[in-house]
């Protein structure tokens, strides 16, 4: 019979160990699906996971997909050390789209270098405000952030469409609910000739590195993790639950708001209903996959895009339906929480008496 | 006679560490049996071992004739082994019944099992309202709950983890007749305590354990508490030194402290009002769940107050929080070790960290320097005598007495102008608490106002200068340590704590 023993502290094998674990078994049980829709199981994880590592065109793909993933992912993973759980970075990434594409539209025409720095800032500021209003009412009134900041998604959505069909609507548009295209000071450069690789994804890799450097250097990544592993412990050290809930939810709101900015202002170049892809949602599968690491955010979220672009292929080339992309990364979220259980504990055989 | 329980050769090694080494001993029917040794001898792996709570490597146990080799805590009660652990593990929110309920392994229809628990619990002296929450329950109550759970299983063995440390004199001596009582009847206890008279005034044999391995089996009765104390330690105990520091100006004073509870079952403060002066240590005895979690809270910056509530050198603080009072030299050493004075998960420097930072200057612009504190924790670890391999193993992998020094050591050594220390010596074992009685007197020899909240009597009336009584969130005139009884005290700390009902019945 097998037992589950409480190791004595966590195990570091496990901790990187597990991820790919449940990548590995993600692609067997994925494999089981495709089989189960009569498509080949072998060539289904070949087109999604290896083939577009051999296309050039689809490796830059992966920094583009990436991109938000990491900046949203790194942002939510401070939250969650701390254990504020902000759900509606979707919401606060279309805020942020929002708000940097009406800087942008605003100065229409008018050329100039600080306008890019401007509408990021702007689409930070979005996503930091739209933050603040589960981070109030949690403080204020204990209202649960993980139901008040998913549901803030949905009047986020709604907003969008409002502005794209009302006062954001290209006015020479034929009445269809967008924006009109930026102008080119208002467009992230391009990075890699020929590819969509734009100048956010410099921002994503940046903000891997500050958030390395806040965890492992400065005093608030240092009370973060203080707040997530012993509550009382960080009253003790001297922070306030509130302001903790505030800073990690602004931070992460800041980071979902950008990463609105930047899909904005790179890939669409205007703003669209379809703006948010799912990003918001899936940087949380990210966070953990991750786990709430910066540079395990960083690979996940580049294995996270892998699975988007290989997902779209298989679409056209085996016909493989959307959602079965979706259940696949869902599959990847729960193959990695319950084995997380083996780095708190081990297996043992029990001995029969 | 064969003996109830007996233990061959049983040996459990920990990465890095062997907890148990050989260790032989058997325990008497009706007899009880001190487990006697500083923390990190080994005695709770072994009695986990015994409950079934971790497999040995090796050895054989056997209970009367046959092997006993328990797999889970739920094998141990079923052969007749039963445990009441230090730390309670009940819901406040259920009742009496509800609770007892939760820990059986069958289920009796509701009535009836209050009926045994009112028959039981009379029985052997500890009468139980089953009905009651247990939230409402004062913390002798509690463990109550926790005995009377086991005898329902009619247990041939008892295991008794520090029973007494939360109990005031008059419910340790309703314990002992209880103890006393299961002897009579042939039940045996496996008692783990450190309070050495009590040992000597209950058990009849010890086991001492150092090390990991058995070093000397005695007859308590036989024995004084200081040699007991040194066959633990294994060498001679120093002789605290005698204080002679005069009390100088006023540090620290409360001023009607009024707070609200935070919870449900939590106590208000009730205009407290103290001063503590300059080389004094003021004790404040009580039993646990009278207001001292939130005294400590108030006094360490954990709640505000108004300012004006809390002064230290005349200055108002009470609107500070602890890292304010802190740079101004109001330092706090809670209760709870892992959880409260420091994170489990995290290493001994991280943990120097959480509170060394603003006095020990561990931090610039918010920037943390990490060597430093490093040397922070070795300073720690090297003038307390942590036994651990070095700062970078996670607080948790200490043992208690250990994590107690360093906590403790943590805050002396940012020389603090005021100490405030709950329950410094608890669960610690002699040495230990030796060592930590030492340096609260040095400490107030070198100037500091020292505030000692704890439970434990003993421990009070040999450290403090003067000694007030916490009770229901108010707290009495300090009183100077010499014009005060122990009797006195325990009767202000609330007697046997509502407890005179038991007397009526039986």
């Amino acid at each position: 019979m097998l037992t589950l023993e409480l190791r004595t502290s966590q195990s570091r094998v496990m901790t990187v160990a597990t991820p790919i674990i449940a990548v590995i078994c993600t692609m067997i049980a994925g494999g089981i699906l495709f089989a189960a829709l009569g498509k080949n199981p072998v060539e289904a994880i070949r087109v999604i996971f290896i083939d577009p590592l051999f296309d050039p065109f689809s490796r830059t793909e992966l920094l583009v997909k990436a991109c938000p993933l990491i900046l949203i992912g790194v942002g939510l993973s401070l939250g969650f050390r701390a254990g504020v759980w902000n759900i509606g970075a979707e919401g606060q990434f279309i805020m942020g789209g929002i708000a940097a594409s009406a800087v942008g539209l605003a100065f229409y025409g008018t050329e100039g270098q600080w306008l890019l720095p401007l509408m990021a800032v702007a689409g930070a500021l979005g996503g930091w405000a739209y933050a603040m209003v589960p981070a109030v009412l949690r403080v204020k009134f204990t209202a649960n952030e993980i139901l008040v900041s998913l549901m803030l998604v949905y009047v986020a959505d709604q907003f969008l469409r409002a502005m794209v069909s009302g006062p954001l609507r290209n006015p020479a548009g034929f009445n269809f609910p967008e924006s009109r295209l930026f102008h080119d000071s208002a467009v992230l450069p391009i990075l890699i000739e020929g590819s969509r690789v734009h100048a956010g994804v410099i921002a994503a890799f940046v903000a891997v590195l500050l958030a390395w450097l806040v965890l492992e250097r400065h005093i608030i990544g240092f009370n973060i993790k203080l707040t997530g592993s012993a509550p009382r412990a960080a009253a003790f050290s001297g922070v306030k639950p509130g302001a903790m809930v505030v800073v990690c939810l602004g931070i992460s709101g800041a980071c979902a708001g950008l990463a609105g900015m930047i899909e904005a202002s790179g890939p669409f170049g205007q703003l669209v209903p379809t703006l948010p892809q799912g990003y918001g949602f899936t940087a949380i599968i990210v966070a953990f996959l991750g786990r709430l690491h910066p540079v395990g955010i960083l690979v996940a979220a580049l294995v996270i895009a892998l699975t988007y672009i290989g997902g779209e292929t298989a679409q056209f080339a085996l016909r493989l339906p959307a959602a079965a992309i979706s259940v696949f990364q869902g599959m990847l979220l729960f193959f990695l929480l319950g084995f997380d259980i083996l780095v708190r504990y081990r297996v043992r055989r029990l001995r029969v008496a | 006679m064969t003996p109830l329980l007996s233990l061959d050769r049983i040996t459990k090694a920990y990465p890095g560490v062997v907890a148990n080494s050989a260790v032989s001993f058997s325990v008497e029917p009706g007899e009880i049996h001190a487990l006697l040794g500083e923390n990190g001898a080994g005695k709770s792996t072994l009695v986990k071992a015994i409950y079934g709570l971790v497999q040995p490597d090796a050895g054989q146990m056997h209970l009367l004739d046959d092997a006993y080799a328990p797999a889970s805590p739920a094998a141990a009660r079923e052969a007749g082994v039963a445990m009441v652990f230090q730390h309670f593990s009940l819901f406040d929110a259920l009742s009496v019944a509800e609770n007892i309920a939760l820990g059986l392994g069958d289920i009796l229809p509701r009535r009836a099992l209050a009926e045994r628990i009112r028959e039981v619990s009379r029985g052997y002296g500890l009468p139980l309202d089953p009905d009651r929450l247990v939230g409402d329950l004062g913390v002798g109550e509690r463990q109550r709950v926790e005995i009377v759970r086991c005898l329902l299983q009619s247990p041939r063995l008892l295991i008794m983890d520090e029973p007494t440390s939360v109990l005031t004199p008059q419910e340790v001596a309703i314990l002992f007749e209880t103890l006393r009582l299961l002897r009579r009847e042939g039940v045996s206890i496996l008692y783990i305590s450190h309070k050495l008279e009590e040992i000597r005034a209950l058990c009849d044999r010890a086991t001492i354990l150092r090390g990991g391995r058995v070093v000397a089996t005695c007859t308590p009765a036989q024995e004084t508490s200081r040699s007991i104390a040194e066959m633990m330690i294994g060498a001679r105990l120093p002789t605290p030194t005698a204080r002679t520091a005069v009390p100088g100006p006023v540090l620290l004073a409360a001023d009607g402290i009024d707070l609200p509870a935070p919870t449900q079952f939590a106590t208000p403060l009730r205009d407290v009002s103290f001063e503590v002066r300059s080389g004094e240590i003021l004790g404040i005895a009580g039993v646990a769940g009278n207001g001292q979690e939130e005294l400590f809270a108030a006094l360490s910056g954990e709640r505000s107050t108004t300012p004006g509530m809390i002064t230290l050198a005349g200055e108002p603080i009470g609107q500070r929080g602890p890292n304010g009072r802190r740079a101004m030299g109001l330092l706090a050493a809670p209760e709870e070790r892992l959880g409260h004075a420091a994170a489990p998960d995290m290493t001994l420097t991280e943990n120097a960290m959480l509170s060394g930072r603003v006095r020990q200057r561990l931090g610039l612009a918010g920037f943390l320097k990490w060597s430093a504190t490093t040397n922070f924790a070795r300073a720690i670890i090297e003038s307390f005598d942590v036994r651990t391999p070095g700062p970078e193993n996670a607080a948790k992998s200490l043992s208690g007495g250990n994590l107690q020094k360093f906590f403790i050591g943590r805050e002396v050594l940012q020389s603090p102008r005021v100490l405030i220390v709950n329950q410094p010596t608890w669960g610690v074992d002699a040495a230990a608490a030796a060592a930590i009685r030492q340096a609260l007197r040095d400490l107030a020899a070198g100037g500091a106002a020292v505030i000692a909240i704890s439970q434990d009597l003993d421990e009070l009336m040999e450290v403090s200068d003067s000694l007030a009584v916490i009770s229901g969130g108010s707290l009495s005139a300090p009183e100077p340590v010499a014009n005060v009884s122990v009797e006195e005290i325990g009767l202000r700390m609330g007697g046997t704590h509502g407890m005179e009902v038991a007397h009526a019945d039986a």
